[in-house]
C-alpha cells in the first residue's frame, strides 16, 4: 500500500529512517516548519532553516525515492519573540511560493499568549492571500480549549475549514474538529500524543472521512514508521482496506493537494526534468537496477559487521 | 572579459523567442506582463513572485531545443548548450538576464540573494544561466558557493554544458570541479572545455584518486584517463598501463586512447602492443565520443 506521512520533521532524522520509511511504503512526506528544540535568535537562522527544508531535505528524500513537501510558517513558541517574529513575517511570503510548499504551518497556539494570537492571525491572512492550506498545531497543554479557540479564530478570519488541517488531535478534540468541517490529523507519537491502538479505535468509531494519520517524527523519541504501523494494525483489527487507504494516503493528498503543489503524478509519473535532477530513487527503479531500498539495509544492529 | 551590453541583451531576447514558440498566448502574455512589472517595480517583490510562479504558470516540460536553437545558443556564447533545459529554467534565466541588462548595478547583489534563498529547481535554473550573466568577482564567489553543494543536480547546472567554468575558473577550482564530478558519481563528458583545460596538476590529482579507489576496491570511472593522457609521464604511465588491463573494456579503450595523446616513449610502446586498437584510434573510429556512445547504449540495454 502506498503511504503518505503528512507530518514528519525529516531534518531531524537519519538516512536509516528514510530507508525504513521507503521500505514500508511511504512515497511522500510533508515536513512542517517547526521549533527546532532550541530557540532561534536571528532571522538568518530561520532563513537557512527554511532554505534547508525546501532544498537539501527535498534532495535527501529524493535519494530514497520519497517525494518531499513542506509547509512554512512561524511556530507558536517563537511567535513569543517579537523581534524575531516580525522579521520572520517579513520573509515568509517569499518562502511560501517555493516549489513543494503545500501549506502555511505548523501554526497555532502553545501557551495561548497575545503574541501567539497576533501572529497566528497574520499567518491565516497570508494563507488566504496566497490561497494555501493551513496546518494547525494544537497545543500540548490546555489542548481542548486551544483547539476550539484555533477554529474560532479561523472562522473569524473567514477561512474555509476544508483547507485547514487541525493536527495532533485526540479522543477529546476529534468530534468537534470533524463536526465543524475541518480535516482531523492524528500524530502517532509515543508517550505524549496518540498511540496506534487508540487510533484504530477512533477509526472504528468515526470512520475515515477527513481523518489522516502522521508520525510527527522529530528530534524526540518518535516513530518514523508511525503511519505504516498504524495502517498494518488497522487492517489486522478489521478496518476496511479502503478506509485505511483514506487515512494513510488519500486524505493527505486531497487536503494538501489543494495547494496545487502536490500531485500523485509526482511519484507515479514524475516529469522528465524531475527525473533528471531530483528524484533519484525513482529513476534508479525505472532503470531496472536494484532498488535503492532493501529490507536488509533497514535492519540496524551491531551484528551486521561489514561496512562497504 | 566582461560582456558588452549588446551581448547581454541577446540571451534574454533569444530565450524569450524560444519560449514564445512553446507557450500559449495566455502564458506568453502573463510572462511578458511580469517582465514589465519587474522592470517598473522598485522592490524585489514582483521578481520573487514571478520566479516563484513561473513553473506554476508556464509548466516544467522539457525545452527540447531544436538544432537551430542550440546553434544560436552556441553562437551567442560558445559552449552554451541548453539541451537539458526545461521551460521553467529558460523562463527564469530570461528573467535574470533582463535584470542584468536593466539593473546592472544591482545585479550581483540580487542574484546572490536569489541563489541563497532558492528552492532546488530555482537553484538549478539560476546556476544554469551563469554563462550568460555579466561576469564579476561577486558572481565568481557565488558560483564557488554553488559548486560546494552536495546536491548533484545543482553541481551539474554549473559543471555540465556550461562554458563558464572553462572560461573563468582558475586552475585549482577547475581541477577540484573535475575531481568532485567523479567523486559524486557525475560524468566528465558534458564538461565544456575538458580537453582544453587539462593540466599536469589535474593529471596527478586524478592518478592519485584512481589509486585511492583501487586501494579501496572501488571502481574507477573510465573518463578520468582522458584528462591524464596528455600529461602522463613516469608513474602515471604505469597507472595507464594498469588500466589497459582492466576487466572493463570501456576502461581499457579509454586508457589506450589516453595513451595515444601522450608524447612519452613508453606510452607509444604500450599502445603499439594493441595494434588493432591503435589503428582504430589512428583512423578516427575510436574516439571519446564513440566510447561514450557504446557506454550509454550498454547502460540502456
Amino acid at each position: 500500500m502506498m503511504l503518505i506521512d503528512p507530518h514528519a520533521h525529516m531534518i531531524s532524522r537519519t538516512t536509516d529512517d528514510y530507508q525504513a520509511m521507503a521500505a514500508s511504503g511511504v512515497v511522500a512526506v510533508i515536513e512542517p516548519a517547526f521549533w527546532v528544540g532550541q530557540p532561534r535568535t536571528h532571522v538568518g537562522t530561520y532563513i537557512d532553516y527554511l532554505s534547508a527544508i525546501i532544498g537539501f531535505e527535498r534532495f535527501r528524500a529524493g535519494q530514497f525515492g520519497i517525494r518531499h513537501y513542506c509547509t512554512v510558517g512561524l511556530n507558536s513558541k517563537e511567535a513569543n519573540n517579537e523581534e524575531l517574529a516580525e522579521a520572520v513575517m517579513e520573509i515568509l511570503p517569499r518562502f511560501a511560493l517555493k516549489e513543494g510548499v503545500v501549506a502555511i504551518g505548523e501554526i497555532g497556539y502553545d501557551e495561548q499568549t497575545e503574541l501567539e494570537d497576533k501572529y497566528f492571525r497574520q499567518q491565516l491572512e497570508l494563507a488566504k492571500e496566497l490561497e494555501l492550506p493551513v496546518m494547525i498545531h494544537t497545543p500540548h497543554r490546555d489542548k481542548k480549549r486551544g483547539t476550539t479557540r484555533s477554529m474560532d479564530v479561523c472562522e473569524e478570519h473567514g477561512m474555509d475549514p476544508s483547507k485547514i488541517i487541525v493536527d495532533h488531535n485526540n479522543e477529546e478534540t476529534v468530534r468537534e474538529v470533524l463536526d465543524r468541517g475541518y480535516w482531523a490529523a492524528f500524530s502517532i507519537y509515543p508517550s505524549t500524543k496518540m498511540g496506534n491502538t487508540r487510533m484504530v479505535e477512533i477509526l472504528a468509531e468515526y470512520g475515515a472521512e477527513r481523518i489522516m494519520v502522521d508520525s510527527a517524527c522529530d528530534w524526540g523519541i518518535s516513530e518514523p514508521l508511525g503511519v505504516a504501523k498504524t495502517a498494518k494494525l488497522a487492517l489486522e483489527r478489521g478496518i476496511p482496506q479502503n478506509q485505511v487507504e483514506m487515512v494513510c494516503y488519500k486524505n493527505a493528498l486531497a487536503a494538501y493537494g489543494q495547494s496545487g503543489q502536490m500531485h500523485e503524478d509526482d511519484w507515479l509519473n514524475p516529469s522528465a526534468i524531475d527525473q533528471r535532477t531530483m528524484y533519484e530513487g525513482n529513476s534508479i527503479l525505472r532503470g531496472g537496477r536494484e532498488p535503492v531500498v532493501q529490507e536488509s539495509a533497514v535492519e540496524r544492529n551491531a551484528n551486521n559487521l561489514i561496512i562497504e | 572579459m566582461t560582456g558588452t551590453a549588446a551581448d547581454l541583451l541577446k540571451p534574454a531576447e533569444l530565450l524569450k523567442q524560444w519560449l514564445k514558440t512553446r507557450l500559449t498566448a495566455e502564458q506568453a502574455t502573463w510572462f511578458e506582463t511580469q517582465l514589465q512589472k519587474i522592470h517598473q517595480s522598485n522592490s524585489d517583490r514582483e521578481l520573487h513572485i514571478t520566479l516563484g510562479m513561473i513553473p506554476r504558470k508556464l509548466g516544467r516540460a522539457d525545452l527540447s531545443p531544436t538544432d537551430t536553437e542550440r546553434a544560436e545558443a552556441n553562437r551567442l556564447q560558445p559552449g552554451w548548450d541548453p539541451q537539458n533545459w526545461s521551460i521553467d529554467i529558460a523562463a527564469r534565466v530570461a528573467v535574470t538576464c533582463q535584470l542584468a541588462e536593466l539593473r546592472p548595478e544591482r545585479f550581483t547583489t540580487t542574484i546572490t540573494d536569489l541563489c541563497r534563498n532558492a528552492d532546488l529547481a530555482e537553484s538549478i535554473a539560476l546556476y544554469s544561466g551563469v554563462s550568460v550573466y555579466p561576469q564579476s568577482a561577486e558572481l565568481d564567489q557565488l558560483i564557488g558557493e554553488g559548486l560546494r553543494t552536495n546536491i548533484r543536480s545543482v553541481f551539474e547546472a554549473i559543471a555540465h554544458h556550461n562554458p563558464y567554468p572553462a572560461k573563468y575558473f582558475d586552475e585549482n577550482r577547475w581541477n577540484h570541479m573535475v575531481l568532485k564530478a567523479l567523486f559524486i558519481d557525475s560524468t566528465l563528458a558534458p564538461i565544456v572545455g575538458l580537453d582544453k583545460r587539462a593540466n599536469a596538476d589535474l593529471a596527478r590529482i586524478l592518478c592519485d584518486y584512481a589509486k585511492e579507489r583501487r586501494a579501496a576496491g572501488r571502481p574507477v570511472s573510465h573518463e578520468l584517463w582522458r584528462c591524464v593522457g596528455p600529461f602522463a609521464s613516469g608513474d602515471m604511465i604505469n597507472d595507464l598501463e594498469r588500466a589497459t588491463h582492466s576487466e572493463s573494456r570501456t576502461e581499457k579503450l579509454a586508457a589506450l586512447l589516453a595513451l595515444s595523446t601522450s608524447t612519452d616513449e613508453r606510452a607509444k610502446a604500450i599502445l603499439a602492443a594493441h595494434s588493432a586498437i591503435q589503428q582504430q584510434i589512428a583512423n578516427g573510429s575510436l574516439t571519446v565520443g564513440s566510447i561514450e556512445q557504446q557506454q550509454n547504449s550498454s547502460n540502456v540495454s
